[in-house]
């Protein structure tokens, strides 16, 4: 079942198509690679599909429903969690924090029951703690909970951020290179991570990474971007024997 | 209780003790608009004067009882906050902070010119209600209040989109609208501020409320430490004093008050309790952390 449409979503940075045309089909419980050399208009795809930038042209259908003008905080509710290139983290908010402000979309407590600690409130928070205590467990990060975002290393920020899109309890998952500045041992866990993520919880994985060793093993479809445009979709093996991709992106003898 | 106090303590220490209370409140409602949400703000003083003549009219001129004007004064004072927020807190950062001290100076010469106000002149014989005791259990109160807010779910958002609103509304967190929230309530305290020391007074005028008083309110949050209520308070109780404790210097005191401020930037640049936690201090004394939320 389909579970992410573009249908020819375009975008413009002052007269740039960054992304041009775009159409893709993302299905459900799969695990999608967008490729494609940098400045391909990657990161602006999912920009778009966050809502942080509304396309000029095109829809986007999320399970049917139709989001290309929603705000970004409404996307997020609806399922779509994300981590970013540029890490963006809580910085000075203990790691458990920044996974417990990851569950804000899906929980209730407002300013007054919060402010005056009504009975819904305290249980609500005990829930919140416990899944945050879950998620930081299967990051590896549990002994780590109240230290400052900022002061963990590079490898274990990026893992924060999935155990925080996560907290949203996302049917699709956006994962902006997450592999970038990680040590082949700790690429090779997070591909571990990846595919438990997708078992255990069911979802959808759209990931944006540079490393073709990565990309080519994990993901069961790739769709590479020029320019703006697509170029090629398929399976990793279809992707790595186009012609057009090893022009513009492999390289020969990739 | 009052009474009490008034015939043991000096009447100028509880003067001191009265005037640290309202500027807690001022600076815990500033605190959180500027400290846990960061959206700088510049204007602070314009919501403590509509505080302070809100509820000096409702008293002057409608006889309401004391604390029906306070509230008067603080829901009024909200109100403007609301209805400032909606439109001006799509910017940030220093446009933010024009917008707001724009604002400000609208409401200083809108007082300056309002009749029911007394225009330049001012309000006098406003009764003299606000008490210690007074003080202190509002103090109190919205202490503990804020205390919880900060802990609970939508005080946790508002910290994080003073760290990352991108990140934020990534969370599922609706930026515009958390954002007016913090302004709202935090004018509120303002207000409420600005209620007590009218009726501490006995006289405002519009004079009361200019820049200086904003800008004296912002050095307290931001020298404390931003988002902490224990800073907020310590910058609240060193800023208050200082100008007291510097009477020894006479007219230096406000080049001694500027070298202080500028010394405690420069060690202590997050501000004095800014980024203390228990946590770290445990961790630093050699025993294992326990649970214990930031800032």
């Amino acid at each position: 079942m389909v579970i992410l449409e573009m249908e020819k979503i375009s975008q413009e940075f002052g007269g740039l198509r960054a992304v041009d045309g775009v159409n893709l089909q993302i299905n459900e419980k799969e695990i999608f690679g967008v490729i494609g050399p940098n400045g391909a208009g990657k990161t602006t795809l999912f920009n778009i599909i966050t809502g942080i930038y509304i396309p000029i042209e095109g829809n986007l259908i999320f399970k049917g429903q139709k989001i290309n003008r929603k705000a970004p905080c409404d996307i997020a509710r609806l399922g779509i969690g994300r981590t970013f290139q540029n890490i963006r983290l809580f910085n000075k908010l203990s790691v458990l924090d920044n996974v417990r402000v990851g569950c804000h979309g899906v929980t209730r407590s407002g300013f007054w029951s919060g402010m005056l600690g009504l009975s819904g409130n305290r249980k609500e928070e005990k829930l919140i703690r416990e899944r945050s205590m879950e998620l930081l467990a299967m990051v590896g990060l549990a002994d780590k909970l109240d230290e400052y975002a900022d002061n963990l290393s590079y490898g274990e920020q990026r893992r924060l951020e999935i155990a925080r899109a996560l907290a949203l309890e996302p049917a699709l998952l956006l994962l902006d290179e997450p592999g970038a500045g990680m040590n082949p041992l700790e690429k090779e866990e997070l591909m571990g991570l990846i595919y438990q993520i997708r078992d255990e919880r069911q979802l959808t994985i759209i990931l944006v990474e540079h490393d073709m060793n990565l990309v080519m093993n994990i993901c069961e479809r790739i769709a590479v971007l020029n320019y703006g445009r697509k170029i090629a979709e398929g399976t990793p093996n279809e992707v790595k024997n186009n012609e057009k991709v090893i022009q513009s992106y492999l390289g020969v003898g990739a | 209780m009052d009474a009490f106090l008034a015939q043991n303590i000096d009447a100028y220490y509880l003067r001191i003790m009265i005037f640290i209370g309202i500027n807690i409140i001022l600076a815990l409602g500033l605190n959180l608009i500027t400290g846990v949400t960061g959206q700088l703000s510049m204007g602070h003083a314009g919501f403590m004067s509509i505080g302070a003549y809100t509820s000096a009219i409702l008293s002057l001129q409608f006889g309401s009882p004391f604390f029906v004007a306070i509230l008067g004064g603080a829901l009024v004072a909200a109100f403007f906050g609301f209805l400032i927020g909606i439109p001006t807190l799509r910017l940030d950062g220093d446009y933010l902070a024009m917008v707001t001290i724009g604002f400000a100076e609208i409401i200083r010469v809108f007082f300056l010119n309002f009749e029911p106000g007394g225009k330049a002149v001012g309000l006098s014989g406003i009764p003299q209600h606000t008490t210690f005791v007074t003080v202190w259990i509002i103090v109190i109160v919205v202490i503990i209040l804020n205390r919880q807010l900060l802990y609970s779910r939508v005080g946790r958002s508002l910290y994080a989109i003073r760290e990352n609103e991108i990140a934020a509304e990534s969370c599922g967190i609706n930026t515009t609208r958390m954002k007016v929230l913090a302004f709202t309530v935090g004018s509120l305290l303002g207000g409420l501020g600005g209620g007590l020391y009218a009726h501490y007074m006995y006289y405002i005028n519009p004079q009361d409320f200019g820049f200086m008083k904003s800008i004296e309110i912002l050095n307290m949050v931001v020298l404390g430490g931003m988002g902490s209520i224990p800073g907020t308070i310590v910058g609240v109780v060193i800023l208050t004093l200082a100008p007291e404790v510097l009477r020894i210097v006479a007219q230096y005191r406000l080049l001694f008050y500027g070298a202080l401020l500028v010394i405690l930037m420069i060690f202590r640049p997050n501000g004095l309790l800014g980024d203390v936690r228990i946590y770290d201090l445990k961790k630093r004394w050699g025993k294992k952390g326990e649970k214990t939320w930031s800032s």
